[in-house]
């Protein structure tokens, strides 16, 4: 009944749906699995009216449909469960039920709350929740959450005459075994009246719950498989399989690291809610890359490691001393550089030009009593300008102003020239176009020539293996395992995700 | 992209133009706007306030905002009062003293504005709103309501001695914002400034001690502040509890006219500046023409929500709180 045909999504430097074609049946549940930015968000986007295609059809039993917004999506029966939590917590649990719907129990610009909480009552009926909708939603647990949020969706049945979709969004990655449990067979009891769309890095409860699965790899439909067909070591080939190019990840640069130093080393350590019990040794001239899904815990141990987030418990040594008493300048002092993910947030101040921003971790040895020698600076940024070939007309520019890839180029230098030697780099290559990527590829190298310890958190699983010397598997923040990628001898992108989910 | 830079800078320019726009108005309106006594006039009740909104240009610049500007100019002004008479009351004396006292009580004041705000961690506004108050209620304490006169000629030299026409005041507040400027662009607290408000993850990303940035910020603030209040003093021979009133709303009027972004990251003491000369023009000007004081007020009013939409690209801010 609902159907995309060839729907097409473009976004600057990304294709993120390729004519992709998908659809789902009275009463179904559908799986969508992939891998990250293989394009399903994009797609439950579309599906929910956040997003507008591009190009081709969407239609409901036969009648082509185009949604603005994803209240037009509602009205069609099209209803969103969101993974991030997207109640009001300071709200009641019926307020967040009818938001923006309150209309219905108003009489003359007044609510009539006993009515409200009535409807809202037969709503947390539908999904077996004995609480009173009168609670504010800060005092419910996650897996109740969660539930009020299909109550909230499951409003629709009242409002839309005819049929029902329902995306549900990782539903279970904040639920225990047993509240899965329980979602998935009140899932199904309401098949009866709704379509279900299920996202999850979970494999194995997409297959359990899924009647059909799509499997999306780089914005395209790559298979569709049904329950009884399904087989999770098939589909994860078909989510991954890809050529790699050595040459493209510098492998022929790589060279052996030196193990008789270390210059970061967890010993078992453990941090509260985002993972537990990791070790491990960086040693210079080495990439160690982490390996997990979103949450596994990759970024927080960067964090750890710069000072950002305190362990619970363990041992965290830099260049040998301990890391105790840690904070962002410690680390700095240490040659500890960070390249966060979000580089317009983190990475490059917006407004700074480009020494400036350059000597923003370093201006200490720019300064002598706190009056800056503004010549040096100017001396530093054009000397890297040329090394790292960075495309700027001059010192002077808004770094703001300047390509994604070059901005990466000058948070590199920054680093670099401040002497730091252990990299901490979270999505260095996110949204950067292939050129430029590659020019951040040979600096991977380079430092690691230069004697540099890098800890990466790659883009792509391709990158993190191209990349590196040394891959750490996780999973909801625990250490899978521990895979060495010389080159020649690197593991396969099959190998990864068995362990990753 | 060409609307693009054609915006920035119209942005960047546009309180320069406003300024030259005004005083061109002005002079047509009554030629005599534009004598030296009446600039003369201008810039001798710009100087105190170009002094306090530099201070808290500073701090809108770290993307703070610090309101306890009447409070600490009222406790400074009464404060260098009573040291300079205790200290014999004449500039050619050990009195002379009380300009660096009253400059430390300022620093004092703002660097526990700056802890309050930061150890604390009350939002600045409030902190420093609060601050003023105290500041306010500790200068009553101090005169007990009554007013302190400054007699010294040595001192009142600043208004009555000129040179090529201009007081001395008027050199002096040159002077501090050479200064202002110095640390704007030539030290790293200037430049941590402007990266605590151009991003504050980053900064924090980027090993700097933002707290240490915010605190000395606050003081800085302090320091102009008080170089206002010895201007003010200065101007009418006075210092009382009401020596600080106005300055709350001359001075952030000020910066925003003068282009120097709310939010932090953007703008400069040559922007306070031209938006001090803005707002006492437009005062000036009005009297100089005839129209009621009242009139101006409201059109400062309606000039700061002019500065605001044009510095601001709305279409990136998605929520206003």
């Amino acid at each position: 009944m609902y159907q995309l045909n060839k729907v097409d999504k473009k976004f600057p430097g990304v294709h993120a749906l390729k004519a992709v074609d998908f659809k789902i049946g009275r009463g179904e549940i559908v799986g969508l699995v992939g891998e990250n930015g293989a394009g399903k968000s994009t797609l439950m986007k579309v599906i929910y009216g956040a997003y507008q295609p591009d190009g081709g059809t969407i239609t409901i039993d036969g009648k082509p449909v185009r949604f603005q917004n994803p209240r037009q999506a509602m009205d069609h029966g099209i209803g969103m469960v969101f993974q991030e939590q997207s109640l009001i917590t300071n709200l009641t649990v019926m307020e967040n039920i009818f938001l923006g719907f309150e209309k219905q129990f108003v009489r003359f610009g007044v609510i009539n709350w006993a009515a409200m909480a009535e409807a809202a009552r037969h709503q947390l009926r539908k999904v077996k929740l004995a609480i009173d909708p009168a609670t504010v939603t800060s005092k419910l647990s996650f897996a109740q959450r969660q539930l009020v949020e299909l109550a909230k969706v499951l409003t629709l049945e009242e409002r839309i005459e005819g049929d029902l979709v329902i995306l549900l969004d990782e539903p279970t990655s904040v639920l225990a075994k047993e509240e899965v449990e329980l979602l998935f067979s009140l899932v199904r009891e309401l098949t009866s009246r709704a379509s279900f769309i299920f996202v999850s890095h979970r494999m194995d409860e997409v297959l359990e719950l899924s009647d059909r699965i799509y499997v999306m790899k780089d914005g395209e439909v790559v298979d569709v498989v049904t329950h009884d067909e399904a087989n999770i070591d098939a589909i994860q080939h078909k989510m991954v399989g890809r050529d790699v190019d050595k040459q493209y990840y510098r492998e022929q640069k790589q060279r052996p690291y030196d193990q008789s130093r270390s210059l970061v080393r967890f010993d078992r350590v453990s941090l509260a809610g985002k993972y537990s019990e990791i070790s491990f040794d960086l040693h210079p001239g080495e990439v160690l890359c982490l390996v997990g899904t979103e949450g596994s815990g990759r970024e927080a141990i960067l964090r750890t490691i710069f000072g950002l987030e305190k362990p619970s418990t363990g041992r965290v040594e830099v260049k040998g001393k301990p890391f105790d008493r840690a904070n962002a300048q410690e680390a700095v002092a240490r040659g500890v550089g960070y390249v966060p993910r979000e580089r317009k947030v983190e990475g490059i101040v917006n407004g700074m030009n480009v020494y400036e921003n350059m000597t923003l971790s370093q201006m200490g040895n720019y300064a002598s009593n706190g009056v800056l020698r503004i010549a040096e600076e100017k001396a530093l940024a054009e000397d890297w300008i040329k090394r790292l070939s960075i495309k700027t007309p001059d010192v002077y520019k808004d770094c703001g102003g300047l390509s994604g890839g070059n901005q990466q180029k000058v948070v590199l230098a920054k680093w670099r020239s401040g002497g730091s030697d252990i990299f901490l780099l979270d999505h260095p290559t996110r949204g950067l176009d292939i050129g430029a990527k590659e020019d951040v590829y040979d600096m991977i190298r380079e430092m690691c020539d230069d004697g540099a310890g890098i800890v990466l958190v790659a883009d792509t699983l391709e990158e993190a293996i191209g990349l590196s010397h040394t891959i750490l598997v996780l999973k909801d923040g625990e250490f899978q395992k521990r895979f060495d990628g010389s080159p020649g001898d690197k593991p396969s992108l099959y190998d990864l995700v068995h362990h990753m989910i | 992209m060409g609307s693009r830079i054609r915006r920035e800078t119209l942005v960047k320019w546009a309180p320069l133009l406003v300024l030259i726009v005004l005083c061109a108005f002005f002079a047509a309106m009554e030629p005599r706007f534009l004598s030296t006594r009446n600039f003369a006039r201008i810039l001798i009740a710009a100087s105190p306030a170009l002094m306090v909104a530099i201070g808290v240009t500073f701090v809108i610049i770290m993307g703070s905002i610090d309101l306890s500007m009447e409070g600490t100019v009222s406790v400074c002004a009464v404060a260098f009062a009573f040291c300079f008479l205790w200290l014999g009351g004449t500039l050619a004396s050990w009195a002379w003293l009380a300009l660096p006292v009253a400059m430390l009580v300022g620093a004092a004041l703002g660097f526990i504005n700056g802890l309050v705000h930061v150890k604390l961690r009350i939002p600045s506004f409030m902190a420093s709103l609060a601050m003023g108050f105290v500041g306010t209620g500790l200068a009553m304490v101090m005169t007990g309501g009554d007013r302190i006169r400054i007699e010294d000629e040595l001192f009142r030299s600043l208004l009555t001695e000129r040179f090529l026409g201009f007081p001395l005041m008027v050199y002096v507040a040159g002077l501090f914002l050479l200064v202002a400027w110095f640390i704007q662009t030539r030290t790293t607290l200037g430049r941590n400034f402007y990266a605590v408000g151009g991003g504050e993850d980053l900064a924090i990303a980027s090993g700097l001690n933002v707290n240490r940035v915010r605190v000395l910020g606050f003081t800085l603030a302090g320091v102009f502040f008080s170089v206002g209040a010895l201007l003010a003093v200065g101007r009418i021979g006075i210092a009382e509890t009401a020596t600080g009133n106005n300055f709350m709303f001359l001075s952030i009027t000020a910066v925003v006219v003068g282009g120097t972004a709310l939010w932090g990251g953007l703008g400069g003491v040559w922007n306070t500046l031209v938006g001090v000369l803005i707002v006492f023009v437009i005062g000036n000007g009005m009297v100089v023409i005839g129209l009621p004081g009242y009139v101006q007020d409201g059109v400062l009013g309606i000039l700061v929500i002019l500065a605001v939409i044009l510095s601001t690209d709305r279409k990136s801010i998605s929520f206003v709180k």
